[in-house]
Order: structure tokens, then C-alpha cells, then sequence
């Protein structure tokens, strides 16, 4: 049985409490809204995009701690990329949520989701901040949904 | 044990209105959940179904399943007279007066849209109005939104006030001569009050409206008597009912019933067919097109059976004993907000945790093994009004215990300890 311990790990109640880059971007070029219908939780990611490469990016709303800690940690990790490292660095955070494998060496951070695993109910928390990015490096227009 | 001892075990029995005894009917109330006991607080999703529920539906599959009302073999006589026996039960538990009344359907919801496109097609127009309540599941708001948007017609909306209920006066005032249907939920599903019925309806057919209640969250826990209540047409489900998912049950006055179309077109619903015309079944089956579920409606009657076996005022009385139990506890909890303190309730205490989302306060309670619900109860509108995205919901039912309130509390507790 896993325990609770693995699911809420400090760093993840550490960013729930004081998430970072919580508020708006300035001089934002790209923005969108993730809802989980779910939980009725609602996110909005923007960023600052120059060259190619994301200067600034922030979140506005979430909801549970493993959403709103998501949504932090992926901030602080994904700033100063480019939209295809964005991409691969999604594919391998949800392979960390939902595949039975050791988590990919260069996750970082992110990977104090892994036992996120072990709540399937609770992988959309998760992912779903990492959704709304992106929608917003595509331009999509719609409010994307975690269903 | 003393003659004293034994006296004193009964009196507990009595008030303790025998649960223990109750719950040996009950089989999943033997599961473990991560290794806990199954503490099971999330009734007004779906009950669990005492075992001669469960022999019921075994039973038919066993011994007699076969098609009803069409063949002369034995096996059919029998499904067929089940079938029969169950529409006379659900006939007596709701007071209807006859089983022309009682309309087989998928849950609350399909009867509730059974209502819309038949009843609702022919009678709303241009400029008419369906009136509605705050505290309403979408299952009684989506409908008439579709037919208000087909038809033209207004959806009107009486909001709740802060502790849940919805103002009678309000309600008076917002009906006028262009309502052309009320509906209303019997008990709320997020929050758990109930609503002043009798009197709404009297209200509402001094202006000639029908009524349509939603009573899922009623017929579990309190006694329904749809000719007290006068209510027009009056759905509920099965499965909420201690009974299989997949059965649930729309009243309607026969008169009401008979001048509407039918649902839906297929076998079962018609007495004749040529390609020229088709004339209809005589009631209910007119309303109920195809091959019923028919183990859902054996498992329906066995469900209330099982129910009167207990007692409904016994039923109704423990679980307010319980409610008042639990809404003291959870209101003696630093940072726990109850929503929803209507003074007339049943069943349901929503609440949220300081610091702590719903969700992550059902998965440290799961973790426990209690099981609530957490999110928005699919009543979105009741959650925009407290300004809240989602409660936890810890809804009693009759095998539900103090121990169980108990441990949801120590659970809450732990949930303080993670994210205080």
C-alpha cells in the first residue's frame, strides 16, 4: 500500500502552499485556460515567448494541492524553453503519471509526482496545467479540457 | 449476562434502532478499503444493496429470466408477473393511485427528460416560462434548458439564500400566468435541504402549473406520497433506493400521462402497427418502448421490500438522529465550514476545509477508508452561488453509524494535519 507520503511529498505541499510564478505575465504573447470538469477547477497559463524561447511564464488559478503545485513546478521548470522541449518534457512527466517505469533522469523536480501514479482518479490534477501550456504555445483559442 | 445487562444491551438496540443487525444485511459493508474498514459516506451518489437485493437479481437470471408480455411459456409468466408485482409495490410506496401511474425508466434522469420532450413539447411555447430552483442537480436544468431553447421559452430561476433554501415568497413571486411548468428537486443533492414541497405545488397550480419533481435524493430517506404532495409527475432512481442501477421510476397523474405523446417508438409501446399508423399501448407501456430491465425492475421491488422490512419513519428518524450527530461534529471542527444549514435537511452534509481542496480532502479520507464525494455534485449553479469550485459531501444513509461519523471526523483531522 502506498502511503499518503508518497502522493502529497514536501515539495509538492511546499508549492501547493507558496506556488511560484502565481500571477500575470507581463507583456504576455501567448495565454490559455485548462478546466478540469471534474473538480470544477479552472487554470489560466501565460507566457512571454521571445525567440523562440518562454522568458516569462505564469499561472493564475488551480485548485488542489497536486494541481497548483503542478502548475508551480512546471512554471520554474519549463522557463527559458522552447516549445519542443516543452513537448518532450510533457511526454515524460506523463509517462512518470501513468506508466509503470523508473521516472526519466533528467525530470528534476518533476519528478515528485511519481506517486501520483498510485491515484488514477488524480492524474488530470497533474496534468492539467501542463495541458493549458500547451494550448497556449499552440494558440488555441478554446478553454482546453482534462476530459 | 445479567437480566440487567440484557436490558440495558436492548435499550441500546431500540435507540440504536439495530444497525449492527442492519449492516449484516448489507455485504459490502464487510470490505476493507486500503486495508480500513469500508466507511461508506457517499450515498446520495449511489446506496449499497442489501442482499436480498442482490438474491433477487441472481434469482431471475437463475431460475426464471425470459422476455415479459410476450410469449405464453412459463418462464415469460413469471418474469412477466415479477414485473407486474414490482409496479404494485413501487405503486403503494409512493401513494399513486394506480399502476397506470408508474412509468419504468432508466433513473431520475431519463424521467425527468421523458417529461421535457413529451410533456414539455406539447405544452410550452414562445414566451412561456419552465421555472426552476438554485439548488437544482443539471439533470433538472439541462433538460429544460434544451426545451426552453428549442420552444423560445424562458427558463426562470429562484435563487437559494445563504444557508441553501429556497424562499418561499420568492418562489410565490416568480410564478405568474406564462409558467407553464415547474421543476423542483424534493431533496437537494449538494447541499441536502428539503424543500417546503406541498406548498410550492399548491402555489404552483393556483397559476395551473405542473409540477415535475426530482426526487432522487427524497425517496431513499423520507416517506413519498405523491397524492399528498399533489406533485404531477414525481422521478426517482433505483439505485439510490438500495436497488440496481439502471431502474428508476417517473410518476405522473394519469391524466396528464394520457394526453401525452410517447417518448420513445418500439416494441412494447403500441398496440398495432401498419405502415399507414401505428396506434399506441394503453399506459404505462406507452412510455415504455423495447425490452424493459427487467432484473432492475425485480431488483427495484425487492429493494422496496426491504426498505418497509425496516421501517421508512424508522429510517427517517435514525438518519435525522444521525445528521444532527455528524453536522455537531463537523461544526465543532476549527476551519471546517458546513455549506448548506438549511433547518429542514436529509442525509447530505457539504463542507469545505481551510487550506485544503475537496480533492485532496477525499483522497486523504479514501486513504482512510472513507469514502464521500468531492467536487461540484453536478450542481455547478448551488457551488457559483456559496462562490465555492467544490464541497466534500458526506451523505448518511441507514446503516451508517456514530463510529463512522466518528472516523470521518478523525479523518478530516488527519486532512488538517497535511495541509494546515
Amino acid at each position: 500500500m502506498s502511503d499518503l507520503n508518497d502522493l502529497y511529498q514536501e515539495t509538492i505541499i511546499d508549492h501547493s502552499k507558496r506556488p511560484r510564478n502565481k500571477g500575470e505575465v507581463e507583456q504576455a504573447t501567448h495565454s490559455a485556460e485548462g478546466y478540469n470538469p471534474l473538480c470544477g477547477d479552472r487554470v489560466q497559463v501565460q507566457l512571454k515567448i521571445e525567440n523562440g524561447h518562454i522568458l516569462g511564464i505564469g499561472f493564475r488559478g488551480a485548485g488542489c494541492a497536486i494541481s497548483t503545485a503542478s502548475a508551480s513546478l512546471m512554471t520554474e521548470a519549463m522557463k527559458g524553453k522552447t516549445p519542443e522541449e516543452v513537448e518532450i518534457a510533457f511526454r515524460k512527466f506523463r509517462d512518470l503519471l501513468t506508466e509503470d517505469q523508473a521516472p526519466a533522469p533528467d525530470l528534476g523536480k518533476l519528478a515528485v509526482f511519481s506517486g501520483v501514479r498510485e491515484y488514477p482518479m488524480r492524474v488530470k490534477c497533474a496534468t492539467l496545467a501542463w495541458h493549458t501550456l500547451r494550448a497556449a504555445l499552440r494558440g488555441d483559442p478554446q478553454a482546453v479540457s482534462t476530459e | 449476562m445479567s437480566a440487567h445487562a440484557e436490558v440495558l444491551k436492548d435499550s441500546r438496540a431500540a435507540t440504536a434502532f439495530n444497525v449492527d443487525r442492519i449492516r449484516e444485511d448489507f455485504p459490502i459493508l464487510r470490505e476493507k478499503v486500503h486495508g480500513k474498514p469500508l466507511v461508506y459516506l457517499d450515498n446520495a451518489a449511489t446506496s449499497q444493496k442489501p442482499k436480498a437485493v442482490i438474491d433477487s437479481l441472481v434469482d431471475y437470471y437463475t431460475h426464471y429470466n425470459a422476455n415479459v408480455h410476450r410469449a405464453v411459456h412459463l418462464l415469460s409468466t413469471r418474469a412477466t408477473a415479477a414485473c407486474d408485482d414490482s409496479r404494485e409495490k413501487v405503486r403503494r410506496f409512493i401513494n399513486a393511485g394506480s399502476t397506470n401511474e408508474i412509468v419504468f425508466v432508466r433513473g431520475t434522469t431519463e424521467g425527468l427528460n421523458l417529461v421535457a420532450q413529451t410533456h414539455g413539447r406539447q405544452n410550452i411555447g414562445p414566451g412561456d416560462e419552465v421555472l426552476i430552483s438554485g439548488l437544482e442537480h443539471h439533470s433538472n436544468i439541462v433538460p429544460w434548458q434544451i426545451l426552453c431553447e428549442e420552444k423560445q421559452a424562458r427558463l426562470r430561476v429562484v435563487h437559494i439564500d445563504d444557508r441553501g433554501v429556497v424562499p418561499l415568497d420568492e418562489f410565490e413571486k416568480a410564478l405568474h400566468e406564462r409558467t407553464r411548468l415547474v421543476a423542483i428537486s424534493h431533496v437537494s443533492n449538494a447541499l441536502g435541504t428539503v424543500n417546503p414541497l406541498a406548498d410550492m405545488i399548491k402555489m404552483a397550480h393556483r397559476w395551473n402549473a405542473p409540477v415535475v419533481v426530482d426526487g432522487a435524493q427524497a425517496a431513499p430517506h423520507m416517506h413519498v406520497d405523491v397524492r399528498a404532495l399533489d406533485a404531477d409527475f414525481y422521478a426517482f432512481s433505483g439505485h439510490k433506493l438500495f436497488g440496481p442501477t439502471g431502474i428508476g421510476v417517473l410518476y405522473g397523474k394519469e391524466a396528464l400521462f394520457n394526453a401525452m405523446p410517447p417518448f420513445q417508438g418500439g416494441g412494447d409501446m403500441i398496440r398495432s402497427v401498419t405502415f399507414e399508423k401505428t396506434t399506441y399501448n394503453d399506459l404505462p407501456y406507452k412510455f415504455e418502448a423495447g425490452t424493459p430491465d427487467i432484473a432492475g425492475i425485480i431488483g427495484i421491488g425487492a429493494a422496496i421490500d426491504y426498505v418497509n422490512d425496516v421501517g421508512m419513519d424508522a429510517i427517517a428518524a435514525y438518519e435525522q438522529e444521525l445528521l444532527e450527530y455528524a453536522t455537531d461534529a463537523v461544526s465543532q471542527l476549527e476551519g471546517v465550514r458546513i455549506i448548506g444549514t438549511a433547518p429542514n435537511k436529509a442525509s447530505v452534509i457539504s463542507f469545505v476545509v481551510d487550506n485544503a481542496h475537496p480533492h485532496d480532502v477525499g483522497t486523504v479520507l479514501d486513504r482512510e477508508g472513507i469514502a464521500v464525494r468531492t467536487g461540484h455534485h453536478c450542481a455547478q449553479p448551488v457551488m457559483d452561488r456559496f462562490g465555492i469550485a467544490a464541497t466534500t459531501r458526506a451523505s448518511l444513509a441507514f446503516y451508517n453509524t456514530r463510529e463512522e461519523v466518528d472516523a470521518l471526523i478523525a479523518g478530516i483531522r488527519r486532512v488538517q494535519e497535511f495541509f494546515s
